[in-house]
């Protein structure tokens, strides 16, 4: 079978700024584009939320026992779902910023929605952290260090207290990161709009931007500093995370490798969750000129070398559960995981996460957008696998024999699990209406650095990748 | 100004107009009110004004004014009336306080509880008059100090919002004045037949007060029959008493000076079969302490169908059906020389090892034990006296044998189930007039052929004194509140026969009466409980009757009151009984927990776990693994078991160790009246089984309706069917999951069991590989192992599992002193139970068959492991590590430690992220997923909006005079937990504290043994030890040095303060050696 060729360039089409203006700021200014699926999407997104509130609300009534958590397994869904959800608010940061600082320009159609993406799935997460508590009212502020005449402070040794720090950074971060990228783009959108009442509110959201030479020197600035800033970050809050587990005792969790291994699982889960959103978009408002096969071939890429690292942890936990001679350790990684009762969900994760994500090792696999989906559904389902090995599997077993006991979900967990799902979609959804979903300005540099500079392929480029490179 | 009282428009309206409003409509019409009626707004207006007719105050002129005036001075005096007009406001400051009475201090007062009407004593702890928690009397012969489950668990049963409340009288609300009157005039036309139509009935009676007035009564009507009936009581015993020495007698035990014992199905250290069991147990224990390397052990051979609390701690066990005992003990007897007795052993017990056993015994005649229980036909009974007969006599060395016998402890011996039979007869055959039934449930528990129901409803009047209306009262006509033990005034007998005094120390909550009042409101000279059982013992206090009567009150027993050995005379051996011996054989037990079904209401005891299956909610099928799988059941699986005709829907749980070839049940569930804990698989509306609410609630089955009066033990041919239930049915806490297989690895050392030669041979090896972990630990740690370092008491404990015997004691105990909620059968399933202190039970491979003696082995290594394993023993709580995990991964500093060594829990400063739980290796944090401890209507365990579940025993609305009577029984010094928050054993701080301020008031330390905690009090073995571990001298200090003493876990650096000693077991040389010979070669060690 010949190879397909891939158009080797980040924009393809007869591309003007104007046409590019066109392109993307339309989805805003003229709500006509969306049509069918994005009201589908919405109203699934937003029976979600729905459902979200009504867990809530019956948790909040309740209390933490409407869920299937029990004693020994303490921990299940609640912190499974937050940490999946950090995971998956990974992609946005590093894209936009890491990938900057690597000046890499493919970024640039992809990094406004991936920040989107991060900043809702970080709301996702840091819900659950909050509601699982048991008395959230209080928890709401106590693991704050505010001064108080009492002179009780949080517990900084409690991996739990870092994490309130690390999430709320960043969120802020990625939030500003985010919204600073947006107005220059808001900016031109208020130029383009006709209707007074989108005028009005985009002229707020830009924030006086006239698009002068000193606008754009401390735009320039402040983005670069924001991106240094954020780009520890990308490391950070997933290794804090990891903490939660690599700081305590229980077997199954007291891994040293964790935060690395964190870190590039939750990449991996980004980028596969990027693929499932861009791929549905690209199509539905046709965007397939700014989005290119190229872009998802790069990322598909991200997924397998991060996918390659999380299955390298996989061996790790493994080996270092026989190499450290711990009895409690072994049996739960070796015998636990591998025969227990929950063995399916050990198999399962290595079917998604390790052996699916190997097909993209074929370019073939790279450029269909079936595969590429397929791929990134294994993966999402795979990395939520793989918390819930961690968390409730190394609960249910761990040093006393006697309180051994099995862990079934209730419900609830589902149903406070499908709910941040549809708040995450309706939000996603809401984004794609009324905010410049690629980044224009950007993507106009990048085409004007494309057409001014003398090509160094002849365009088209039928040049397939991996083959004549 | 001229008024139309009829016009609405003025806004006045007087019921004049009301009353022609009224008599103007015709026909017949229905109205729910006169509102609805006469719904004018005027109306409305007339009712919500206080001074009708009078649009203002205004309007009110001087005279009515101060007509009004006087008026409400006049109404605001009544007030003063109460009592008269208003209800009695019962709760008033102590106008003079009761002596030595300190405000937020408890007052303890020494009386007893019953149990099958043999007493044990207590002392109840008192806060301002409401008491709160029941404690062993130390002083007391049957109790020393302990207190078993059931008895604890009475307190609860106190503020059952569920008792009987009111005297009624056909369903209606009487009075104690008319019932008496009532009742009179049936005596009265009794009289002239000298009462041939009066039956009496009660339970079995140890208390001199009212077997006297009995006696009255029977000398008033000596045509009236005293009938007892106890569904679990010593009939056998009196009965093979009878059959041996031709007379009943009591048979009492002293451990003391056992050296070898030999239980035939005598679960001698179980509360629900043996009256004496605390001393006994405490006996035994002593008999086989060991401290360092001194002490000596006695020897328990076991044999039994279902493994018993003796079993479990037997160091020869032997599983045999209920129906082979007998020719298991006519072995022995026969071998003994007992004249007349032959036997043949059962299948799969072996003669060498019997032989020795009776050469052990025979080595230690005079001291030694053969005990058999009341589950065992009086044959088997007799058999075993002559064998206690011929071992005293043996050598005659012994001056006082170890066992002895007194004249029956109870009142009125009766055999078995004759006196019930033949009261039913009576009530079928129409002659009884008057049935007086004083306690006791006989429609439920009575043998099921007997058909008790159809022959109450014979009686022509049935009156029913009861602490709850059942399935009994349900049948009667007359229904009598009874007073709790701890409401009234009574005397009973102990086991050893030492009388008890009870005194109230509340009054009654209710209308209720005891039963000795009840009794001379029925001779006709109604008195109050105090004067009649100061009326009976005044007498007998010699020279000083009142001080020796306020003695015996203060002490809670009299003294000197024990009952007199007699010498019953030479036993003869019976003549065993010959059983049908075909299929599948059914044994009936009482239940560890809820007794014969009389505590089927208190959520204490239904929730804790039974303590060989952890059962809780449940009774069930038992039955060993290889029958199991003969029959095809696998575990928890819903089948009909039927027995005699008679059919129940039960569930199968597979126990190890049971005898094959037989089923166990345990009594007193599948209640269909009783209260809602009771009840909490029926539905309350139809009261028929509802399988679902079974499945979610509990409630069991009823045993008693498989039991016959041939067959009150057990019986043979029962047949077990598949159901179509598909039932996730059983809640245990431990074990039979899918995660359980028991796999303890070798390099675990969570438990350490040795046999004890086995200990004393190899302990310098042992130490020395203990410090070399020791070492190992130390030089493999980055940081230097330092804790916080505090002059003054360091407190910590000792639980030494050598003597532990599984009873459960420890965690009612807990239960009482802190609070702890019952959380339901729905929650128990879902783990969420919330007792501190567990007790923990694994199973392993006898020693002789592992491979390293000194190992734990896996059952799977030798399958016939699985069949009669090794029982230990292991209560877990909150270990009071030194470098708590718990502590430094709390995100609010929550959990933090003490200067003292203690782990605290900061309740107020908890905001329930779990953490602290995930990170205990012990596992022994509890959290409240929902609101377990409150009983707001808000607030139920729904976990889902349209369900109505409630917890079961938990009252949810405000009944009884508003008092929400189960809140009562919390302790005033324990903070009561709201959901959302993790909890665990605190070390009873409260105590701790308590004895703190008592050391600084005398300005001194505070000094060893003056803190007892809850669990250490209530265990009837002195397992537990709590102390100073700084102080050299303390208890404790010295059992954390004893060469046994192993900190659990202590490899992941916790340095807990609880250490636990190794179990030692002393088989016999001989039977170790045969079966280690006989042991399976162990297979390849695993690749």
């Amino acid at each position: 079978m010949p190879k397909k060729p891939l158009n080797d360039v980040m924009i393809t089409g007869e591309q003007s700024y104007a046409s590019l203006d066109e392109a993307v700021g339309s989805m805003v200014l003229n709500q006509k584009r969306h049509k069918l699926p994005w009201y589908a999407m919405f109203l699934l997104g937003f029976s979600g939320v729905n459902v979200l509130g009504a867990a809530v609300t019956w948790l909040l009534y309740q209390g933490i026992g409407i869920w299937g958590n029990n004693w020994p397994t303490m921990w299940s869904f609640d912190i499974v779902n937050f940490v999946w959800w950090i995971g998956i608010g990974h992609a946005g940061t590093l894209i936009s910023a890491i990938l900057l600082l690597l000046r890499q320009q493919w970024r640039n159609s992809i990094n406004r929605f991936a920040e989107a993406m991060t900043i809702f799935a970080v709301m996702c997460a840091g819900m659950y952290p909050l509601l699982h508590t048991g008395r959230p009212w209080v928890a709401a502020y106590w693991l704050l260090p505010y001064p108080n005449i009492m002179g009780v402070w949080p517990q900084f040794r409690s991996p739990l207290m870092w994490d309130v720090f690390a999430v709320s950074t960043y969120l802020t971060v990625s939030l500003l990161f985010w919204f600073m990228g947006l107005i220059p783009d808001f900016a031109t959108l208020r130029d383009k709009s006709t209707n007074k009442v989108g005028r009005i509110i985009l002229a707020i959201a830009s924030m006086g931007w006239r698009g002068s030479n000193q606008h754009w020197h401390r735009y320039e600035q402040a983005y670069l500093l924001l991106a240094g800033l954020s780009t520890p970050l990308v490391l950070s809050v997933h290794t804090i995370v990891s903490f939660d587990f690599a700081a305590s005792i229980v077997p199954g969790w007291n891994v040293t490798v964790f935060p690395p291994y964190f870190v590039a699982g939750a990449v991996f889960a980004g980028f596969a969750m990027v693929m499932l959103f861009a791929i549905p978009m690209r199509a539905m408002y046709n965007l397939k000129d700014l989005i290119t096969d190229r872009h998802l071939d790069w990322m598909a890429k991200i997924t397998l070398a991060t996918g390659l690292i999380v299955a390298y942890g996989y061996m790790l936990e493994v080996f270092y559960a026989w190499y450290s001679a711990n009895p409690y350790e072994f049996e739960l990684l070796v015998y636990r995981r591998f025969t227990g009762p929950y063995a399916w969900a050990y198999w399962m994760l290595i079917a998604c996460n390790v052996v699916i994500p190997q097909m993209f090792w074929a370019p073939v696999f790279r450029r269909n957008i079936f595969s590429l989906l397929f791929v990134s559904s294994a993966v999402t389902v795979g990395m939520w696998l793989e918390r819930f090995v961690i968390i409730p599997m190394s609960l249910m077993n761990s040093y006393i024999p006697s309180a051994n006991q099995p862990y079934y979900p209730t419900v609830w967990d589902f149903a406070m699990f499908g709910g941040t799902i549809g708040f995450f979609i309706m939000m996603m959804f809401l984004f794609i209406r009324f905010m410049p979903v690629i980044n224009i300005f950007e993507m106009k540099v990048l085409l004007h650095d494309l057409m001014s500079k003398p090509p160094a392929r002849t365009l088209p480029a039928e040049v397939p990748v991996g083959a004549g490179e | 100004m001229e008024t139309n009282e009829n016009m609405p428009e003025k806004g006045h309206l007087d019921l004049e107009a009301f009353r022609e409003k009224v008599a103007g409509q015709g026909g017949k019409k229905y109205w729910r009110s006169l509102e609805e009626l006469a719904d004018t707004p005027q109306f409305q207006q007339f009712l919500e004004d206080e001074f009708p007719n009078r649009s203002t105050l205004m309007q009110i002129n001087r005279r009515d004014m101060l007509k009004f005036m006087g008026a409400s001075i006049a109404l605001a005096g009544l007030a003063g009336c109460r009592s008269v007009f208003l209800p009695v406001d019962k709760i008033v400051p102590y106008v003079k306080a009761p002596e030595e009475l300190v405000y937020g201090k408890p007052l303890y007062y020494a009386s007893a509880v019953t149990l099958g009407g043999y007493a044990t004593g207590v002392l109840v702890e008192q806060h301002e008059g409401r008491p709160i928690k029941l404690e062993g009397n130390p002083d007391h012969p049957a109790s020393l100090g302990a207190l078993d489950s059931m008895s604890q668990a009475q307190i609860l049963n106190l503020y059952d919002p569920d008792r009987a409340e009111n005297v009624m009288d056909q369903g209606n609300i009487s009075t104690w004045e008319l019932f008496n009157a009532a009742v009179q005039t049936a005596l009265t036309a009794q009289k002239a037949k000298k009462g041939a139509g009066v039956r009496l009935l009660t339970g079995a009676v140890t208390s001199p007060t009212q077997a006297g007035l009995i006696g009255k009564f029977m000398a008033m009507y000596p045509a009236a029959k005293w009938h007892v009936y106890e569904p679990a009581g010593l009939g056998n015993a009196f009965e093979g008493a009878a059959l041996a020495f031709g007379k009943p007698v009591s048979t009492h035990y002293d451990f003391t000076k056992a050296k070898v014992i030999v239980s035939l199905d005598g679960d001698f250290l179980n509360p629900a079969e043996f009256p004496g069991s605390l001393k006994y147990a405490r006996d035994f224990a002593d008999g086989r302490r060991v401290q360092g390397k001194s002490g000596t052990m006695n020897r328990l051979y076991a044999f039994e169908s279902m493994p018993g609390l003796t079993g479990s701690v037997a160091d020869h066990r032997w599983p045999v059906k209920p129906s082979e005992v007998q020719s298991v003990a006519g072995y022995i007897a026969s071998k003994l020389g007992v004249a007349g007795a032959t036997g043949v052993l059962p299948k799969g017990v072996s003669a060498t090892e019997v032989d020795l056993l009776v050469k052990d015994l025979k080595d230690s005649s005079g001291a030694s034990i053969v005990v058999t229980g009341p589950n065992q036909p009086p044959q088997v009974h007799a058999l075993t006296n002559a064998i206690n007969a011929a071992l005293t006599t043996m050598t005659g060395k012994i001056q006082i044998p170890a066992v002895s016998y007194t004249e029956p402890i109870e009142a009125n011996v009766v055999a078995g189930t004759h006196s019930i039979q033949h009261l039913a007869d009576d009530l079928k055959g129409g002659g009884v007039d008057l049935l007086l039934m004083l306690g006791g449930n006989p429609v439920y528990d009575a043998p099921a052929d007997v058909m008790f129901g159809d022959a109450l409803a014979k009686a022509k009047v049935a009156v029913h004194l009861t602490s709850h209306e059942n399935e009994t009262s349900a049948a009667c006509g007359w229904i009598l509140p009874q007073t709790h033990e701890l409401e009234e005034w009574g005397d009973a007998r102990a086991f050893d026969g030492t009388v008890n005094i009870i005194q109230p120390t509340i009054a009654p909550l209710f209308e209720g009466r005891s039963a000795i009042e009840v009794l001379a409101g029925l001779l006709g000279s109604p008195a109050g409980g105090y004067d009649l059982v100061r009326a009976t013992w005044l007498p007998k206090m010699g020279v000083e009757p009142e001080k020796g009567w306020r003695k015996a009150i203060h002490d809670g027993w009299v003294a000197n009151t024990q009952a007199a050995p007699v010498s019953p005379g030479a036993a003869k051996a019976p003549v065993l009984p010959t059983f049908p011996n075909t299929g599948l054989e059914i044994s009936f037990r009482t239940d560890p927990t809820i007794y014969d079904g009389r505590f089927a209401n208190n959520g204490w005891l239904q929730e804790l776990p039974k303590p060989l299956t952890k059962l809780t909610w449940d009774n069930a099928a038992i039955l060993s693994p290889s029958t199991a799988a003969s029959l095809g059941l696998l575990q928890d699986e819903v089948i009909h078991l039927s027995h005699g005709g008679r059919t129940v829907v039960a569930t199968t749980f597979i126990m190890p160790g049971h005898s094959n070839d037989c089923v166990t049940v345990n009594l007193g569930y599948g209640r269909t009246r009783g209260g809602s804990v009771a009840c909490v698989g029926t539905d309350p509306e139809t009261g028929e089984w509802d399988p679902k609410r079974w499945e979610d609630d509990g409630g069991g089955f009823n045993a008693s309706a498989l039991r016959t009066t041939h067959n009150m033990c057990f019986g043979f041919g029962a047949e077990i069917k598949k159901s179509d239930y598909q039932l996730d049915g059983l809640a245990s806490t431990q074990g039979h999951s899918p995660l359980d297989d028991s796999r303890i690895h070798d390099e675990r050392d969570v438990i350490r069991d040795f046999t004890y030669t086995n200990f004393i041979s190899h302990l310098d090896e042992r130490a020395k590989k203990d410090e070399e972990h020791h070492k190992e630990f130390e030089e493999n740690n980055l940081f230097p192992d330092k804790v916080f370092e505090w002059d003054g008491p360091q407190w910590g404990m000792t639980i030494d599992m050598n003597t532990c015997i599984g009873c459960n004691a420890c965690v009612t105990a807990c239960q009482a002193e802190n609070n702890i909620p019952v959380v339901g059968k729905v929650q128990v399933k879902k783990h969420r139970e919330m007792h501190w202190l567990r007790i923990d039970r694994y199973y392993s491979e006898p020693e002789a068959v592992r491979e390293d003696p000194n190992t734990i082995a896996s059952p799977e290594r030798n399958p016939l492991a699985g069949e009669n394993p090794d029982i230990t023993w292991q209560p877990m709580m909150c270990v009071h590590c030194e470098s708590a995990p718990c502590e430094p991964v709390c995100p609010v500093g929550a959990t933090v430690h003490s200067h003292e060594g203690l782990n605290q829990m900061v309740y107020n400063r908890c905001v329930g992220t779990r953490y602290c739980s995930n990170n205990c290796p012990y596992r022994v944090r509890r959290y409240n997923f929902l609101n377990f401890s409150d009983n707001q209507p808000n607030f139920s365990i729904n976990t889902t909006p349209w369900s109505q579940r409630k917890i079961p025993g938990v009252l949810h609305e405000p009944k009884h005079q508003g008092i929400e009577l189960l809140k009562m029984v919390n302790n005033p010094d324990v903070t009561v937990r709201g959901r959302g928050i993790m909890e665990k054993c605190s070390y009873c701080v409260q105590r701790i504290n308590d004895a703190r301020i008592e050391s600084k008031k005398d300005g001194r330390e505070i000094r060893e043994g003056e803190i007892v905690t809850a669990c250490q009090q209530a265990c009837p073995t002195k397992t537990i030890i709590f102390g100073n571990i700084a102080d050299e001298n303390s208890a404790v200090a010295k059992m954390r040095k004893d060469p046994r003493s192993y900190l659990v876990l202590e490899e992941v650096g916790t340095r807990p303060r609880t250490s636990h000693l190794a179990k030692l077991r002393n088989p016999n040389p001989g039977i170790e050696a045969l079966r280690r010979a006989a042991a399976p070669q162990p297979m390849e060690e695993k690749a």
